[in-house]
């Protein structure tokens, strides 16, 4: 009983993994970045929401200021940073996403303060019993969620023109580029979409544990679903997700107490490195990238 | 564009093509002994140039700070590994260092070195990986071992032998030998360690080894083909680069801060260290102390300019956020002028002054 | 600080610009006292240090706007940024410890327990006293072997033993632990593991049974631990968790059906940024405070006339004025201040040296009396430190979240200190031993 309940609460609990993983996804997919800097984009899109709507704009409103603020972000990161380091090694737009971070984080906490906000979006966090299974209501909430942001995104890839174009550049550059594509609009796009995926990763975390700076900490737990789900797949990164957070809770409560417990800021990445021996492209990767 | 960009992707380092450089003979020409002997020269005299608070708080970590650097720069700069856990991995030189201090009671010098060894030791464990994986996925590996070896240190007591506190500290300081309860016997005692493994990281990249590694870095499929071990040279740049790593996070402990816990060597340490490789100079020895450098002068810079500029005038919160933002700013700008790091820009300066004034 | 000619300069290129941070520096009177402050206002924890340097930087400011100084002698206060690296504030530490424009340190605030610890020996040879209130080094509260620390008000043992003791109260006495679960919910840190000691030896003595359970760095995700609470079935949970892991601490325990009014959170997880964010689910929450909230002590009302409402305040978000966090500020600095008062009326009204400092402190008495007249009464305890006890208070009362503000429960709830004097003796002695110190006797100091 107690497994089945720790099994399904982790569950849960991965689909919030999943959230911010996706946001990784999409710019892995579209530039071969991988995006250090999400976490800060995930804090600086719920922190811009919450203080509008602190401010008394509605929430429909804030949303779209929010949106439309990531838009801009997304274009200057695209000008200044991507355009300038196109056909660097993978490791430098790395560092050059580390040094974004830092850049994002700094502006985000100056302009909008570093007091923590909190963000109530009318789910009570209380348990509900299915029998005598303890689920929680807001992460079957974030569970939804991530159903119904896969949903759109996998609309937008598959129904539109920039979705085919953005699949066309994943799929192969040159052939894109050859073809017409503006590679840089694509990037300007996708760094947007994933924005506003950070934005609502970033307003479900920050429901859960307040608006503040730590937000940008679950970037960390982001790599390990990535590697699991691997770096190009949406799917992935839900599977990626539902693993690391099932076992991560499962280890805790069984391994944990021998060990001493408080394992959970490690195990993740040891199954990580588990399934790279096992599935080096990760469960759903494209490609048979041995070598990034 | 160049067709084959795609492959160039693969590889973790921009192409040097200064190869020969790298590739010249052990033998040092008259010309670079007499900088070397120069630069000692400037070393050993800094304490009584500099104040005890300049050699304190910025000299001597920023020294342990680029022997951090060239331990991560002959992973990454010189074979092509990349890692994380440079913060992990000085842990494990430091508190496998205190152990030998506390349980064995050995002298600081053979403590320091075996720490190192023990560190290599870890290393090697988690650079076994490399084998089967690259790039970000060996990172993975990296960041793996960065929280097991967090979490060991504060998890197991007898690390820091039973201290409520979990943090180690250096013991009565006559067990150094040496005195280095003054701010000059530190730095004297530092300046050694620092000179000895300077000396022996340049003419390990001169040797065989090196080439090796620089070889698998270029292109590991090729260093395989003639004749190189690849798998052997990888583990082994990873011994190597956690040897470094231990010695300085050991003097990092005990002759800098005195006093410690893992909160000292967290993936942020880790991050700070990546930066001054890539600030100074990937596969360049003199590029850690450019980086290490800059990383230790920059925040003070920063907190100078702005107190100047700005004090009184905005809020203080404001003040560090900008100074944050100026920062990471900086770090892509350097990316994207030098990716080679500011070691490239003084020898294209120095290149440019040799032939000035008859330059075509 | 005189400025020397480096040859460094042609090794270092941007040194030049940081050596003249060293030379130049504001311009003030050599009669000003120098107080450095590490501070966090960037990084994980800025949320707590925004607020708190707020409140320490609006008294400084109120003492030397308004009063005039101490005795006519002006703070001269300056911010240092560390992000709580214990590595950054050793930096500043031997930066600022010549003190500055001719006033020498008389003490240096650490702000943060870990890198009291750093520094404990290299203030004990500077012979500069290292404040950390609440916090620091537990066995540094004997002064016979630690002349340079103050772990002032209320260290980690009486932050242990005040909380269970409260926990008696609320369950009728202390023979009624006996057979108690009482859960220790920590931060997997050094902080976290201090109080352990105490609460082992407050079981033995009272026969509850004491669990611990860990919860890793940062604490974002607590659904295996709360799930152990679970099945554990606590009387009461003692939660000792920082920075963010205590708002989802909250909310977890909410999400498995634990009541929230049977948690009592310890110093550092009892203050706005702690519940706020947990939004309804920390309604009735206790917290131990030695510092409690709220904005209507009576210094607050000086400060709101003199500082907020003369735009001097450094607080940017005045619905904050009277926060936990914004009141440690004060409670820290009106320690500074009283104890440089302490040290002017003996040494007179110039700039102390460390050594004056420490007698400073060791001479500080605030009674009842002497916190009405500062405004401080109910917000700071009555404090008596001694040569041997750097330590002075131990108690906190206990505040409730009522979902809006924090209400106070209880007055001043005193730590069974004379139970743990042996405990924080068997270790200073065991310190003392490793580093060779032999104890200092007081008595036969002039």
């Amino acid at each position: 009983m107690l497994f089945l309940e720790t099994l399904i609460g982790g569950l849960l609990a991965g689909t919030m993994y999943s959230l911010v993983a996706i946001g990784f996804v999409l710019i892995y997919k579209a530039s071969g970045v991988f995006n250090f800097a999400q976490g800060s984009i995930l804090l600086f899109s719920a922190l811009l929401f919450v203080t509008l709507h602190e401010a008394g704009v509605p929430f429909v409103v804030a949303i779209l200021l929010t949106i439309l603020a990531l838009v801009l972000l997304a274009i200057l990161i695209e000008k200044l940073v991507l355009r300038p380091l196109t056909n660097r090694s993978p490791m430098t737009l790395f560092m050059a996403t580390l040094g974004l971070s830092y850049a994002i984080e700094g502006i985000a906490q100056g302009v909008m303060g570093a007091t923590v906000h909190e963000l109530d979006l009318g789910i009570d966090d209380v348990p509900i019993f299915i029998g005598d299974l303890l689920v929680s209501q807001f992460d079957l909430v974030a569970a939804v969620t991530a159903v119904i942001l896969v949903t759109v995104l996998a609309l937008l890839f598959n129904q539109t023109r920039i979705g085919i174009s953005l699949r066309a550049v994943a799929d192969d550059t040159r052939a894109a580029l050859s073809i017409g594509i503006n590679l840089n609009h694509i990037w300007q796009i996708v760094w947007a979409v994933a924005g506003m995926t950070g934005l609502v990763a970033g307003i479900l975390w920050g429901a859960r544990q307040g608006v503040q700076f730590s937000l940008s900490l679950v970037v960390l737990k982001a790599l390990p679903v990535l590697i699991i789900g691997g770096f190009t797949s949406i799917g992935g990164a839900i599977a990626g997700g539902l693993i690391v957070g099932a076992s991560e809770n499962l280890a805790e409560a069984y391994i944990g107490p021998a060990i001493g417990g408080g394992i959970t800021g490690w195990f993740a990445y040891f199954l990580a490195l588990a399934f790279l021996f096992i599935r080096p492209a990760g469960l759903f990767g494209e490609r048979a990238i041995e070598r990034v | 564009m160049d067709t084959h960009h795609t492959m160039n992707d693969t590889t973790i380092l921009p192409r040097t093509g200064r190869l020969d450089a790298h590739l010249a003979p052990v033998v040092i020409k008259d010309g670079k002994s007499l900088y070397a002997w120069l630069w000692l020269l400037v070393l050993a005299a800094i304490p009584w140039v500099g104040s005890e608070y300049w050699i304190n708080a910025i000299i001597i970590p920023f020294l342990i700070l680029a022997l951090a650097g060239m331990g991560l720069n002959l992973l990454t700069g010189y074979a092509g590994q990349t890692s994380l856990g440079s913060g992990g991995f000085m842990a494990v030189g430091a508190f496998a260092t205190y152990a030998f201090l506390t349980h064995l009671h050995l002298s600081f010098p053979v403590a320091i070195f075996l720490g190192g060894l023990i560190a290599a030791l870890v290393g090697l464990i988690f650079g076994l990986p490399s084998a089967k994986i690259k790039g970000f996925y060996l990172m993975v590996s990296s960041l793996a071992a960065q929280f097991l070896l967090e979490w060991v240190f504060v998890k197991f007591p007898w690390f820091y032998n039973y201290s409520s506190s979990a943090t180690i500290s250096s013991p009565s300081i006559e067990v150094f030998g040496l005195d280095i309860s003054s701010a000059q016997g530190k730095y004297y005692w530092i300046l050694g360690v620092v000179v000895l493994l300077t000396w022996i990281a340049i003419n390990l990249t001169r040797s065989q080894t090196g080439r090796n590694w620089m070889a698998i870095r270029d292109m590991d499929t090729a260093a395989a083909v003639i004749g190189i071990r690849v798998n052997h040279s990888k583990i082994l740049a990873f011994a190597v680069s956690s040897f470094y790593l231990g010695v300085a996070g050991a003097l990092w402990v005990f002759v800098y801060l005195g006093s410690a816990g893992v909160q000292s060597f967290s993936l942020q340490r880790s991050f700070q260290i990546l930066f001054i490789i890539i600030i100074g100079g990937l596969g360049s020895i003199s590029g850690n102390f450019i980086g290490a450098a800059f990383i230790t002068l920059l925040p003070l810079a920063l907190d100078f300019v702005s107190q100047t500029l700005f004090a009184g005038m905005v809020d203080a919160g404001v003040l560090q956020n900008i100074q944050k933002f100026i920062f990471g700013t900086l770090i892509i700008w350097f990316l994207i002028k030098e990716p080679e790091g500011i070691a490239r820009l003084l020898t294209n300066a120095r290149s440019r002054l040799s032939v000035w004034p008859l330059r075509f | 600080m005189f400025q020397r000619p480096l040859l460094l300069n042609t090794v270092l290129a941007v040194a030049v610009t940081a050596t003249l941070g060293l030379g130049t520096a504001a311009i003030s009177q050599a009669a000003d006292q120098y107080v450095p402050l590490p501070t966090y206002r960037v990084g994980p924890y800025a949320s707590s240090g925004t607020l708190w340097w707020a409140g320490t930087l609006d008294y400084f400011r109120y003492i030397n706007e308004v009063e005039g100084g101490i005795n006519g002698v002006k703070i001269n206060y300056e911010e240092f940024e560390t992000e709580w690296s214990p590595d950054r504030t050793v930096e500043v530490y031997e930066r600022v410890k010549k003190g500055k424009n001719g006033s020498p340190l008389a003490f240096f605030f650490t702000h943060s327990t870990p890198a009291s610890y750093a520094l404990i020996e290299k203030a004990a040879i500077d012979k500069i006293p290292l404040i950390d209130p609440a916090g620091g080094r537990t066995e540094s509260t004997d002064g016979t072997v630690f002349p340079y620390a103050f772990p002032l008000l209320f260290n980690y043992y009486s932050q242990a033993s005040t909380g269970i003791k409260y926990i008696a109260q609320k369950e009728g006495g202390l023979d009624k632990l006996k057979g108690k679960k009482i859960v220790t919910v920590y931060h997997d840190s050094a902080y976290g593991r201090e109080t352990q000691a105490a609460i082992k030896l407050l079981a033995e003595k009272y026969g509850f049974e004491n669990i611990q359970i860990p919860v890793a760095d940062p604490g974002n995700e607590q659904s295996p631990q709360w799930r152990r609470v679970r099945e554990i079935k606590p009387d009461w949970v003692f939660l000792r968790t920082w920075g963010v892991s205590t708002p989802v601490a909250i909310k977890t325990a909410a999400r498995f059906g634990i009541p929230v009014d049977h948690i009592i959170g310890d110093v550092w997880a009892g203050s706005e940024a702690d519940v706020i964010p947990a939004g309804t689910a920390a309604k009735g929450y206790q917290a131990l405070a030695p510092y409690p909230g709220g904005a209507s002590f009576d210094i607050h009302q000086k400060l709101k006339k003199h500082i907020l409402d003369t735009g001097k305040s450094d607080l940017r978000d005045k619905k904050f004025f009277g926060a936990v966090y914004y009141n440690i500020g004060l409670v820290n600095a009106v320690l500074a201040v009283e104890a440089l008062r302490t040290g002017y009326n003996k040494f007179g009204n110039r700039p102390l040296n460390g050594e004056e400092g420490r007698w400073a402190f060791e001479h500080l008495v605030i009674d009842d009396a002497r916190l009405k007249k500062i405004g401080f009464y109910g917000l700071l305890q009555p404090l008596r430190i001694t040569p041997e006890d750097h330590e002075g208070g131990g108690a906190a009362r206990i505040q409730q979240w009522d979902g809006k503000q924090w209400q106070l429960k209880t007055d001043w709830i005193q730590a069974d200190r004379t139970l743990l004097r042996p405990l924080v003796e068997a270790k200073s002695a065991a310190y003392a031993k490793e580093k060779g110190i032999t104890r200092r006797d007081p008595s036969k100091e002039k």
